[in-house]
């Protein structure tokens, strides 16, 4: 059990590898094996991430179950799990064996698709892992190149530009967060996360070409770890890849993208920016929380007049990404603790949203809003399930949503009212585009003649979007599921920050 | 000449009398029916003499009175350049062969050129860089032009020829100034000269040297001839061009800059920042509206010199290691692309155009697979090799106090990735077009292979090239 992080870490790589290596042809039979190989390793991942989850023990505020060793360069591959991104981890293996089940009416190069889905996954637990900083950055982007060729490859009409967009926004944020990394290693001397949480770094100010860097090193690092966190978030101004990549990608691509990629963003501020750079968060959180206000209101009006059912969920996913920039920088127990409550909510509801666009999507071949009408009377059972989604998207109290957006109103509330009280109109909004949505899909008259003949949920469709249902439901009813793991780490999270921030500064502050 | 002095230039005197040896047998016996033996042959040569060299104990030695220094830079650097020779050897010749180009005059005079770039990186005295330099030079004009009835391959020998010229000449002009102001022709006596502070003649003569050999490893503003040059030499003479002649010319940079004016490094280092900057940025933006791929591979090729003059400009050791690891990347990733851009063909004849490569996945996956790794290393994505090249660099300029040295770099690699991704996407995404020949068998294919693989392997300990790289640079700065 050392090696049990490594383990799920590299196994769905070695069964990607046994499908490059050992699976030929592209019969059905070949394209069979290949889906019935990648849904075996993904689920034996998650069986095994189970003990992850036993084994973990909430009240250790430190890292567990880390394993070290040498790398090259001075760099070293260390992996560990804490409160925080322990349920990350725990999301990204129960989703995937569903994502890899949802695409089973695949017909398409099935072998490479699978390996992409299962590199991707290595890469993803790899970023939540990792302990040292540039094993950080090589999972990060590394996750770039298996979904850029999803994108292109299995995308839609317009998948050249989407993946190009994809790639360089991201590329680009990314790369200034390097920068930034050489910079921490050379004032540290150190990779090491936990050695780097507890070094201090500098805020003495400096000018660069004339200009006063207010903040010092620490603004400058915070700033380029931003560029990068925001870009992947995605926090206005920066969200406009997203609708493109979503709207492009397979179904199954932009579940992974909504449900996980995205969360990479949120992890990010809460592993590096705010414990590392407490001061330099400090002074840009009332600027973060009026982005993230700003991001909750403008794209939700936005997602109000989409046309394209999957850029009307992609917008109100950068919505819902609002609330959780807004609950980390609220930075008190309510906001943050709302804020990862709120990530791991959106990955279920997200992703099924995504997967129930998926369902008509694969029926008729189109994601047109105007198209559809009426589907209750011929998917009674689909048009639960979207509704119970749609809910839960909103907020409904009951489901997981609700808790996570309560959260961090309540973190916002506490940090800054007014942006509380902008943010809060856009739970209105959300029930606005989404009931909407609703409304004109599922409800009225069955009038189009190419629906007349259109199916409910398969078994299999049933299945996989079952233990959605299953988890948004428990999340809504009973949080301290997640809030008693994160809880311990977050409050010491923000004990540090606390320390960090002298209190002259925040004395300033409450009293301005 | 002393044996002692003998036994250190033996790598280089052994080359010399196989040369000569090789041309003697083969123009009296079958000429150009064994060249395909001496192809062999030579490439045997090269990996016998990297095997001297590496099998060398550690420490430095000088010859001819400091004229000729051996030491473990010049090592790593020859090794570097004998095993990059002996791969483009062998694997360009199926394509020498099929296209009529197989004259045993080819590997004479790579393994001559070799030669000078050897003596050029373990040059201790102007002389002894001029002549090495010139050695080099003079037989890469030769064999620009080596395809005789091509207007295109006689245009690059000719403009090769030209502009090279002018830069050696820009480059001696450099030497006779530090010489006529320095009083010495050796690195040690300029170093102790210019300790600290520089005569003004000294400075012209750095200042025309840096010219001269930045010509050489092709860095903006000396890059006109690059894109004709790799467009109109035959495919595995670009090859050679892209591979070896850089390792050596960037030897070359960092020995002089080091050895002899180690002293007054701050007064060098912002001019190679300055050029490191316009190369990275011009290769990563004229690159984008290529429509070859030897001229895409042309200013790749000078966006990479870019980085690996970070590295230099850092003046440091950590600069050093790095550029040293980062030439050794980009040697071993050019031999991969260029081993594929060999075994493009539609209907037997060679193609360049990028285009060309449309669905090329579905013509040979491993092959395109292969590629889609060489690309993304040369973009500098992780978890590629490529990323840790420009990882060393980055850290160096940090480490300098020259982020924004490092800032500029990353900005140019993102500029730069768009058309390593253009390959990939005309691969992978393209659409449907008369497919290229799926060319099996031959040694280039096995190289892309092997070469891909690399580029993902070499994550596990980079083949242990960091920590040569490190000792290298410990021997040369000092």
């Amino acid at each position: 059990m050392d090696y049990v992080l490594s383990f799920i870490i590299f196994l769905p790589t070695v069964a990607a590898l046994v499908l490059a290596l050992f699976l030929r042809g592209d019969d059905e039979i070949a394209q069979l094996n290949a889906k019935r190989l990648a849904l075996f390793a993904t689920v034996i991942t998650f069986l095994i991430s189970l003990f992850v989850i036993a084994e973990f023990d909430p009240s250790n505020t430190g890292f567990q179950m880390v394993e070290q060793a040498e790398w090259i360069m001075g760099l070293q591959y260390k992996m560990g799990v804490d409160g925080i991104s322990v349920l990350f981890v725990m999301l990204t293996t129960f989703l995937m064996p569903l994502v890899i089940w949802s695409t089973w009416d695949m017909k398409v190069r099935v072998k490479e698709y699978m390996i992409a889905f299962l590199l991707l996954e290595t890469l993803m637990l790899g970023v939540f892992c990792a302990l040292d900083l540039m094993l950080f950055y090589v999972f990060f982007e590394a996750g770039l190149i298996p979904m850029f060729l999803i994108i292109g490859i299995w995308g839609g009409a317009n998948r050249i530009y989407a993946s190009f967009k994809f790639f360089l926004y991201t590329f680009i944020g990314s790369v200034l967060m390097l920068v930034a990394m050489i910079a921490m290693y050379m004032d540290a001397g150190t990779t090491d996360i936990v050695a780097l949480m507890a070094h201090e770094f500098s805020t003495e100010s400096f000018s660069i070409l004339g200009v006063n860097v207010v903040g010092g090193m620490q603004m400058l690092a915070f700033l380029a770890f931003f560029a990068s966190f925001a870009v992947k978030m995605p926090m206005w101004p920066v969200h406009t890849w997203l609708p493109d990549a979503h709207v492009q990608a397979p179904t199954a691509g932009s579940v992974v993208l909504a449900s996980i990629l995205l969360k990479m963003g949120g992890y990010g501020f809460l592993r590096f920016s705010i414990p590392m750079f407490p001061v330099a968060s400090h002074m840009m959180a009332d600027i973060i929380l009026w982005m993230s206000a700003i991001a909750i209101v403008y794209t939700s009006l936005v997602a109000l007049v989409q046309s394209d059912m999957k850029k009307l969920i992609a917008y109100s996913s950068v919505a819902h990404m609002g609330y959780v920039t807004a609950g980390i920088f609220s930075l008190n127990q309510q906001g943050v603790d709302g804020a990862i409550f709120q990530m791991i909510s959106h990955g279920f509801i997200a992703g099924a949203l995504f997967l129930s666009v998926g369902v008509i999507y694969d029926r008729m071949h189109t994601r047109e809003i105007d198209a559809y009408g009426g589907l209750v009377n011929r998917m009674p059972a689909y048009a639960l399930v979207f509704m119970f989604f749609t809910m839960a998207n909103v907020g409904l109290p009951g489901t997981s949503g609700f808790v996570g957006e309560f959260l961090t109103l309540m973190g916002m509330f506490q940090a800054n009212t007014w942006v509380a009280m902008v943010a809060t109109t856009g739970v209105i909004l959300s029930a606005a585009y989404a009931l909407w949505l609703y409304r004109r899909v599922v409800m009225g008259e069955l009038i189009k003649e190419s629906l007349k003949t259109i199916k409910d949920l398969t078994p299999r469709e049933k299945w996989i979007i079952a233990p959605l249902v299953a988890m948004t439901l428990l999340l809504g009813v009973y949080p301290s599921l997640v809030t008693d793991i994160i809880g311990p780490s977050v409050e010491v999270l923000l004990n540090n920050y606390n320390a960090a921030v002298p209190m002259d500064v925040v004395t300033a502050a409450a009293t301005h | 000449m002393t044996s002692a002095d003998f036994s250190i230039v033996l790598p280089e005197f052994l080359l010399a009398v196989y040369s000569l040896a090789a041309l003697l047998f083969a123009v009296y016996t079958g000429k150009d029916k064994v060249a395909g033996l001496i192809t062999w042959t030579t490439a045997g040569a090269f990996v016998v003499a990297a095997v001297i060299l590496a099998s060398r104990s550690a420490g430095a030695h000088a010859a001819f009175n400091g004229m000729f220094i051996d030491d473990a830079f010049a090592r790593f650097a020859k090794v570097g350049i004998l095993l990059a020779g002996a791969a483009v050897l062998v694997m360009s010749q199926d394509y020498m062969k099929k296209h009529d180009m197989l004259k045993f005059e080819y590997p004479i005079i790579v393994s001559l050129s070799t030669i000078g770039m050897m003596v050029m990186v373990s040059a201790g005295d102007l002389m002894a860089l001029y002549m090495g330099l010139e050695l080099m030079s003079l037989a890469l004009y030769v064999i620009a032009s080596f395809r005789r009835d091509s207007v295109r391959s006689s245009e690059a020998g000719l403009k090769y020829f030209v502009l090279g010229s002018l830069s050696s000449g820009l480059l001696l002009y450099g030497a006779s100034l530090t010489y006529g102001f320095a009083g010495t022709t050796n690195f040690a006596g300029i170093l102790s000269v210019v300790h600290d502070g520089a005569p003004l003649g000294v400075l012209f003569g750095l200042v025309f040297m840096i010219t001269g050999m930045a010509f050489k490893v092709s860095a903006v503003p000396f890059h006109m001839w690059t894109p004709d040059v790799y467009e109109g030499a035959p495919t595995p003479v670009t090859a050679f061009f892209a591979t070896a002649p850089k390792l050596a010319a960037m030897a070359l940079f960092a020995r002089v800059l080091h050895d002899a004016f180690g002293g007054i490094s701050s007064d060098w280092s912002q001019i190679v920042a300055l050029i490191a900057v316009a190369s990275m940025f011009l290769g990563a933006i004229a690159g984008i509206g290529q429509t070859n791929i030897k001229r895409l591979m042309a200013y790749s090729s000078i966006s990479h010199m870019g980085f690996a003059l970070i590295g230099v400009a850092s003046g440091s050791v950590g600069g050093v290691q790095a550029a040293l690891i980062y030439m050794a990347i980009y040697v071993v990733m050019n031999i991969g692309t260029f081993a594929f851009i060999m075994t493009m063909e539609r209907d037997g004849k060679p193609v360049t155009e990028i285009k060309a490569l449309n669905r090329y996945w579905q013509v040979n996956p491993t092959k395109a697979l292969a590629v889609l790794f060489l690309m993304f290393s040369m973009a500098g994505v992780p978890p590629m090799v490529g990323f840790f090249g420009k990882l060393a660099v980055l850290q160096a300029a940090v480490e300098a106090n020259m982020t924004w040295l490092a800032t500029a770099g990353v900005i140019a690699s993102v500029i730069g990735a768009f058309y390593y991704l253009r390959v990939v996407y005309y691969m992978f995404f393209g659409s449907e077009v008369e497919p290229l020949d799926n060319t099996k068998g031959g040694i280039a294919n096995v190289v892309v292979l092997v070469v891909g693989l690399v580029m993902l392997v070499g994550i596990v300990n980079l083949f242990g090239v960091d920590t040569m790289a490190m000792t290298a640079a410990e021997a040369l700065v000092r």
